[in-house]
């Protein structure tokens, strides 16, 4: 590793309305080194990459790229000046071929030589392994292949600083190991990247070096052996860190009556999603998952359970009684709230305040012609925003100004508020920090010894062996196993998911 | 939205890109076009067996395919400008008392046309891009603007009699081979207007700026996601700005070449030609939510529209309400037909 430092930022300083998200803070990259950004949700780390690229002016604080005082003004003004970012969010333009969107606005001359940009695309293309053709729209690409194509461009870029902003969430693992190789190339070649992830595991397999920020403020910059997973859990978190493996209570699962009326049973339900017809069914104050690959069917599973996608057959029975679930609408009156996957696309209204996301479902509920009165959705929206501990400037504030998982606990405070008997939880702590993920979780159980039923999907199976107390097991859009008890172990529930029966 | 990730690395790649939604639209429209002329000339007979029906339709209508392909540009960045139609309006009055009344010449009054285009263009560029404002809005605003001027440069209509202007507008640039035999036994050549050539040079040069210019890529990318636009490196505003300009431009052409073909400035000139426009423009394949367009597929929008106009005009349905309501029906049906193939299109991926 080289020394000389490729990029430099000194008091940096960044003022929201009511909010600082920077504060001083300090961010050294050096040349061929993979930098590891770390810290909670809104503790500043998009906003930093964001005063980086600007797009976001900063208001205080110096960045110096190679020796050289620099102002960014633009995301345009970055990549010429050698500043490569891949988002967390695709930021690609879905309407236009894959090349077009590798190739757009870094090409020179006034013309678009198509010839020319679909050659080097297909190249670079079969280079880095992507299964996308130069002069497919992108819009019908996989996410995944979006997001591949989105590094494609970055990588191709002639950069000294490459920004890689949790790129790995909609990946697979033989996608984000294809990814590692690839950023392992660029530092031999003397790129300088900044890695942004939630997962530990990543960070410890590529990184060299950790800065990690809390609440807009920098905490400090270890090189990696230096800091074990738990003290960086803890620095980011900025407490000591209690044992995460032991949040379940057993005592609670053993209230469960497995023999009485479920809350929620459905027989060969059948969905038009590509799931197969299947069975399920949830007792009172039971926390269970659906788990299986990417692509298993387990959350098109959960939208038929809530008529989210259309439902083409099966019985639904709610505390015994048969009723019809159609659309959402029905769901949630008969009790069942859903919390979906993709919070930007599904959940969240962004213009609108904390407040009215939060009444939006009570309020479809209760009909709109019967508003609330202002007082009591001020009362409803402070008590969860206390209960959820969300970090946020006011009722008032519009939602999209949160971070990550505050938007989350938004949501879920959303749902909580309608007072559902049975809550599906499609990977809510997906993209949000290990502390926020914990507070979630504790949560859940605490929900399910208080009487609820709840059904929880994350990818991360030690996060569903945490929570759960059964799990059911999805390959191919069938479901291929039900787990539970002292059978909820990683190597079970892997051989579940691999195929056949594990000895 | 969960996505297949397992079968990606056994993907072969030697399988066809599927159509752009921008071409697929093309395709559509070009053969709706196709469909109802051939029916035309099959039922209707009438004029439509004669070439010079289908000339005829574009020496109309050579004003309102530049108003659309204006329209088109601004749409695919995702705006919308309701002004042209009352600026065609401006223009065509402007000129008219600018040649009759101030004794201009023929050069001066096509300066002038522009001019005026490209000062709509500009302001309500400017408010659109730098001052964020709604383009619906601005562009309302625009419209009002302009009927008042009309009415204020002149209230009543201007018929013109400059004689180097009349002589324009009567050339006719005749086409070889595509004539007929008149009732009398006499050949009779078909004809185009001065008119249209400039229209189809207009067509011929936004198209090639949409499709091999850095500027047009840029205004699809814009109107398909203006903040991964920014991000990508696009100037966003200058890119809607410019989109605004070149409207404006030719909303002036379009102006200049309705004075050509009208030759007289009225403020009942152009009525709702902007209402044309979009509706060509959507028939032509372009989405109102910005993205997905092409000018080709303008150009075949304007015929369309044109020729359901004839259509009913031949039924001898000649009430206006009529063209109305079957303007009105068409586009529905083909936005229903967009819809369901583009649907289709993306279930089976």
């Amino acid at each position: 590793m080289k020394d000389s430092a490729v990029l430099e930022m000194r008091g940096i300083c960044k003022f929201f309305p009511g909010v600082r998200a920077l504060e001083n803070v300090d961010f050294t990259l050096r040349e061929g080194e993979i930098h590891a950004l770390m810290g909670e949700n809104g503790a500043g780390k998009s906003t930093l990459i964001k005063v980086l690229t600007g797009v976001y002016p900063k208001d205080g604080g110096d960045v110096t790229l190679s020796g050289q005082p620099v102002h960014i003004k633009s995301p345009q003004d970055a990549q010429n000046k050698g500043i490569a970012t891949v988002y967390q969010e695709i930021t690609l333009c879905p309407n236009l071929t894959v090349a077009e969107n590798m190739y757009i606005g870094r090409t020179s001359g006034p013309f678009t030589n198509w010839n020319k940009i679909n050659s080097s695309a297909g190249k670079l293309l079969d280079e880095l392994g992507i299964p996308a053709l130069p002069t497919e729209q992108l819009g019908n690409c996989s996410i995944a292949i979006q997001q591949m194509v989105a590094i494609a461009r970055a990588v191709d870029m002639d950069c000294k600083v490459l920004i890689l902003d949790e790129p790995t969430s909609s990946l697979d693992e033989q996608e984000v190991q294809k990814l590692f190789n690839l950023m392992r190339d660029l530092k031999a070649k003397g790129v300088g990247i900044i890695f942004v992830t939630h997962f530990l595991e990543q960070v410890y397999e590529v990184c060299d070096r950790i800065t990690v920020l809390r609440d807009g403020k920098l905490v400090g910059e270890y090189v990696i052996e230096d800091l074990p997973r738990v003290q960086l859990v803890s620095k980011m978190l900025g407490k000591d860190f209690d044992d995460m493996a032991e949040i379940k209570n057993d005592a609670d699962i053993e209230k469960i009556d497995y023999n009485g009326v479920p809350v929620y049973q459905a027989i060969n339900l059948t969905g038009t999603t590509g799931i197969k017809p299947f069975d399920f069914e949830i007792h009172k104050g039971e926390v269970n998952g659906f788990t299986g690959l990417l692509g298993s069917g387990r959350s098109e599973s959960v939208r038929a359970i809530f008529g989210a996608d259309r439902v083409a057959g099966g019985t639904v029975k709610i505390d015994g009684k048969e009723v019809k679930i159609r659309k959402p609408l029905d769901a949630m009156k008969h009790g069942i709230s859903y919390l979906p996957e993709d919070r930007k696309l599904d959940g969240i209204v962004g213009d609108l305040s904390v407040r009215d996301n939060i009444i939006l479902a009570l309020q479809v509920m209760k009909g709109f012609f019967k508003p609330f009165s202002r007082a009591q959705a001020e009362k409803f929206a402070d008590e969860y925003i206390k209960l959820l501990s969300i970090k946020t400037a006011s009722q008032d504030t519009p939602i999209k100004s949160l971070s990550g998982g505050n938007q989350q606990k938004v949501i879920l405070a959303r749902w909580l508020l309608a007072n559902p008997q049975y809550l599906i939880l499609d990977e809510p702590t997906r993209g949000i920090d290990v502390g926020t993920k914990v507070e979630i979780q504790k949560l859940v159980l605490k929900l399910a010894s208080e009487g609820k039923s709840i059904t929880f999907i994350s990818s991360e199976i030690d996060e569903m062996i945490r929570t759960c107390s059964r799990l059911v097991v999805m390959r191919d859009g069938k479901v291929v196993g039900e787990l539970k008890g002292d059978d909820l172990n990683q190597n079970k529930i892997m051989a579940t998911i691999a195929g056949g029966e594990s000895k | 939205m969960s996505v297949n990730t397992n079968a990606l690395g056994s993907n072969k790649l030697k399988r066809r890109a599927s159509l752009t939604d921008t071409n697929l639209l093309l395709i559509i429209t070009i053969a709706v076009f196709i469909v109802m002329y051939i029916c035309a000339v099959l039922f209707l007979k009438k004029g439509f067996t004669k070439p010079q029906m289908f000339f005829n339709i574009l020496n109309e209508n050579a004003s309102l395919l530049v108003l659309s392909c204006g329209m088109t540009l601004v749409m695919i960045t995702g705006g919308i400008d309701i002004s042209v139609g009352q600026v065609t309006s401006l223009v065509c009055m402007a000129c008219a008392v600018h040649l009759e009344k101030n004794g201009g010449n023929v050069f001066t009054s096509i300066l002038l046309a522009l001019g005026i285009g490209l000062a709509f263009g500009i302001v309500q560029g400017f408010l659109v891009a730098y001052m964020e404002f709604q383009p619906f809005i601005v562009t309302l605003a625009g419209l009002f603007f302009a009927k008042g001027m009309t009415t204020i440069v002149c209230s009543d209509r201007v018929p013109v009699t400059y004689e180097p202007f009349v002589k324009l507008c009567r050339t006719e640039i005749t086409i070889p081979f595509l004539g007929s035999v008149n009732k009398k036994g006499i050949y009779v050549p078909a004809y185009v207007e001065v008119g249209v050539i400039v229209a189809l040079i207009v067509v011929v040069v936004l198209f090639c700026l949409l499709r091999w210019t850095k500027l047009g890529r840029n205004f699809y990318a814009v109107g398909g996601n203006n903040q991964s636009a920014n991000m990508l490196g696009i100037n966003v505003k200058l890119t809607k700005f410019l989109a605004h300009v070149l409207c404006g431009l030719c909303a002036g052409i379009g102006g200049y070449l309705f004075f050509l073909h009208a030759c007289s400035g009225s403020p009942l000139h152009a009525q709702g030609a902007e209402m044309n426009a979009i509706a060509s423009s959507i028939i032509g394949g372009t989405l109102l939510s910005g993205g997905v367009g092409n000018i080709a597929g303008t150009l075949f929008g304007v015929l369309s529209l044109s020729t359901i106009k004839m259509i009913v005009t031949s039924l001898g349905l000649e009430d206006a309400w009529w063209t109305n309501i079957t303007v009105g029906v068409m586009l529905c049906i083909f936005l229903l037909v967009q819809s369901v193939i583009l649907a289709r299109k993306n279930n089976k991926k």
